[in-house]
């Protein structure tokens, strides 16, 4: 036995040397450099200064106080609000979506290769391009969008989709949901091919609906694998970077976590409250997908 | 020291006359647009025949932010990969350190520039960049549509709004549905800066940041500036242009939508070409004055310089390179490919260019009037403020708040961001 585990240890060490390397490091790294006042000019030059980063307290010479720092930011805490709610809408709709468009596949129909290929397309697309893509549809003036509308009697002026505070979250949601709904459907599709064919058969035989047969055996059937795809899309939904940055204006109204985080760690000449801002980023990741887990499984063992 | 210095020098100059015998491989790096690239690599390749050495470009995207995030992390890392940089005339306070002081080795250059540029791109004394070209914006209008209804070329943004106001509604009365009066940069990124900070100034409003470092933004005359461009959005300027870049504008200005734009001179070539529906339809002037105490036509200056890194493995072949194409003989070529503007004085008196781009001496006006953002006094910290700036100002235009009121917020957010001092 302690050979075995000795020997799993071995071939795992490949693993968690290039693990540690390429993701333990750089993370340790951005999470030591929050605790200092590091400057891209000269990084050398950098002094450990505590929490500072988060939040500091200045007592000003006329006696008044000021409170700073990251977690009393408000266009950080803007950012946070902007990401959860992103992350939030978008999954359930990809889902939802994802999970209508799997049952269609999953029927036997003449051309069910080629509808499955055709719907892979929005996701094979790289975001860049789509976003680029969207852009131009979208645009006030030429975009393709705002002429089908006008055509179709629905809309009498040209709306300005990216640049509307009301509508830019709107365009993002739209691009993420069309690009994203086909992983979506793919993952939950496997797993719907996975399902034994003689459960639905007997249940069809004691008289199920097909309405019944979806809510008491399909779904808690596949909410194992469903829950995989939604943690590996919340997670991806809450480090949105690309789309917002090229689809709409950098200002308050659509800003994410990372947006925020490069800003300051570039940009500006704030690399330590940037790398404050990843971190609390990393921190908000890990604990809602630990959170996602934890739920997914409490439920996954009240189910019947 | 000197002694080594000299014969470092000597030993350079026979290798250069020496010709193909040093064979060193640079790397430049440039974002530029249009067929700004195609035209680098044509002066490049007559380098490599002078110098026999090799310089590969390394593209990057146009838009300037993008740019400086990655030059930051290359030179933040010590990256040796590239020799010179193609940077923006606000970065050089920015990023100094990194650079290598150009002073001693264009000695017997500088002085054919421009001043006020050698002047924004030396730091503490050291010239970190050498200008290659550079930009003002002006006001495009159209002459056929202002003829039409008699309408002359607006002094004021008052008149402006006034000329626009009247040629679009006559203009969509007789069916014209998708022209617009005015379209501009108003996205929330460094060009609704620039666009900002020409109507503040022209207002009499002041430079946001002084250069002695007091911030004077929140007063009343850069307020109602402001006002006035809030006045705009969805009058005569489309509601989308608070998303609009470059060339987002000059698109709707291009497919001959819009009777005035405010934009840099890349714009009138493009204008110009075979094929644009507005060909010879439209003129170029300074861009209009404010209203009020110190009111005059403004706009910010621009431009593109090259500098060393100081990681360079063959600093003195990539300083060559930088003066070669810095040269008089190169930045007239440019120019008359490109319609980019030249630093070197003479040249807007140059024949060739006189009767090839008819446009360029014309434009030594509207750059004498052109003063820069303030960059310099910002030092590290002007990314921040300058992106603050366009907050406010992407607020107000947005309807969130006053002109007033956002105003008042910014300086207490550029006085926090000032602390002890920029």
């Amino acid at each position: 036995m302690r050979q075995r585990v000795r020997s799993a240890w071995l071939f795992l060490a490949p693993m968690l040397l290039v693990l540690a390397a390429a993701a333990g490091w750089p993370l340790a790294r951005t999470v030591y450099f929050s605790f200092t006042d590091a400057s891209l000019s000269d990084l050398d030059a950098r002094q450990w200064v505590g929490i500072a980063n988060y939040v500091s307290v200045l007592r000003m010479p006329s006696g008044k106080v000021i409170y700073d720092g990251l977690l009393l930011d408000p266009v950080w805490w803007g950012a946070v609000w902007n990401t959860v709610r992103f992350a939030v809408v978008s999954v359930t709709c990809e889902t939802i979506l994802g999970m209508v468009v799997a049952l269609v596949l999953n029927a036997e129909f003449p051309g069910r290769g080629i509808v499955r290929a055709a719907i892979l397309i929005p996701w094979a697309i790289p975001t860049i391009v789509s976003a680029k893509m969207w852009q131009w549809m979208l645009n006030d003036q030429f975009g393709i969008i705002n002429v089908v509308l006008i055509n179709l009697g629905l809309i009498d002026t040209k709306i300005a989709w990216t640049a509307s505070a009301d509508t830019a979250m709107a365009a993002v949601l739209i691009v993420d949901i069309w690009k994203t709904t086909p992983f979506m459907a793919l993952l939950i599709l496997a797993a719907l091919q996975m399902l034994p064919r003689e459960i639905i058969e007997v249940a069809r035989l004691d008289g199920a609906n097909p309405w019944q047969i979806f809510w008491r055996v399909t779904l808690p059937l596949i909410r194992p694998a469903v829950m995989v795809a939604v943690i590996f899309r919340a997670l991806d939904a809450l480090r949105i970077f690309d789309l917002i940055y090229v689809l709409t204006p950098n200002n308050a109204h659509t800003k994410s976590m990372s947006v925020f985080a490069r800003e300051n760690l570039f940009e500006f000449d704030k690399f330590a409250y940037g790398s404050a801002a990843s971190t609390l980023l990393f921190l908000v990741l890990a604990l809602l997908t630990i959170l996602t887990i934890r739920v997914g499984r409490i439920s996954l063992e009240g189910g019947r | 020291m000197k002694v080594f210095h000299a014969l470092l020098a000597l030993s350079v100059a026979a290798v250069l006359a020496g010709g193909s015998a040093r064979a060193v491989e640079l790397s430049i790096v440039s974002g530029d647009t249009g067929n700004g690239l195609k035209v680098l690599r044509e002066i490049l390749d007559r380098y490599e025949k002078v110098s026999g050495d090799k310089v590969t470009i390394v593209a990057m995207p146009s838009s300037g932010t993008d740019q400086f995030g990655q030059y930051r992390l290359w030179l933040a890392a010590g990256n040796s990969d590239v020799d010179v940089y193609q940077t923006d005339v606000i970065w050089a306070p920015q990023l100094a350190s990194q650079f290598v002081d150009l002073t001693e080795a264009t000695r017997d250059v500088v002085a054919s520039h421009f001043p006020s540029i050698i002047q924004s791109q030396t730091v503490d004394g050291r010239l970190v960049a050498l200008p290659i070209f550079t930009d003002a914006p002006a006001l495009y209008y159209r002459k056929d549509l202002l003829d039409k209804y008699g309408a002359k070329v607006p002094a004021t943004w008052k008149e402006l709004g006034d000329t626009a106001r009247l040629v679009m509604d006559n203009e969509r009365a007789s069916g014209n549905r998708d022209i617009w009066g005015f379209v501009f940069q108003g996205n929330a990124y460094e060009g609704l800066t620039c666009d900002a900070f020409e109507w503040v100034v022209s207002n009499g409003g002041g430079h946001i940041v002084e250069p002695d470092g007091a911030i004077s933004i929140n007063n009343a005359q850069a307020a109602a500036a402001l006002d006035m461009a809030k006045g705009w959005i969805g009058t005569i300027a489309p509601p989308g242009v608070l998303a609009y870049q470059e060339e987002e504008a000059r698109g709707v200005w291009q497919t001959g939508n819009a009777v005035f734009m405010r934009n840099w001179p890349y714009a009138y070539a493009l204008g110009n070409s075979q094929g644009s529906p507005i060909k010879g339809k439209f003129d170029v002037a300074p861009l209009p004055a404010g209203t009020g105490e110190g009111a005059r036509p403004a706009a910010t200056l621009g431009g593109w310089n090259l500098a060393v890194s100081k990681y360079s493995k063959h600093p003195d072949a990539a300083i060559e390179l930088v003066k070669f194409i810095a040269s008089p003989a190169m930045q007239k070529y440019r120019t008359l490919k490109t319609a980019n503007l030249p630093t070197i004085q003479a040249l807007y008196d140059d024949a060739d260019i006189a009767s090839q781009q008819p446009i360029i001496p014309h434009w030594k006006d509207v750059f004498l009037n052109a003063g820069p953002r303030p960059s310099a006094v910002t030092r590290n910290k002007y990314n921040e403020a300058s992106s603050q700036f366009w907050n406010a100002v992407h607020k107000t235009l947005s309807g969130e708040g006053s002109a007033a009121d956002n105003l008042a917020d910014l300086e207490a957010t550029l006085t926090r961001l000032k602390g002890k001092g920029w």
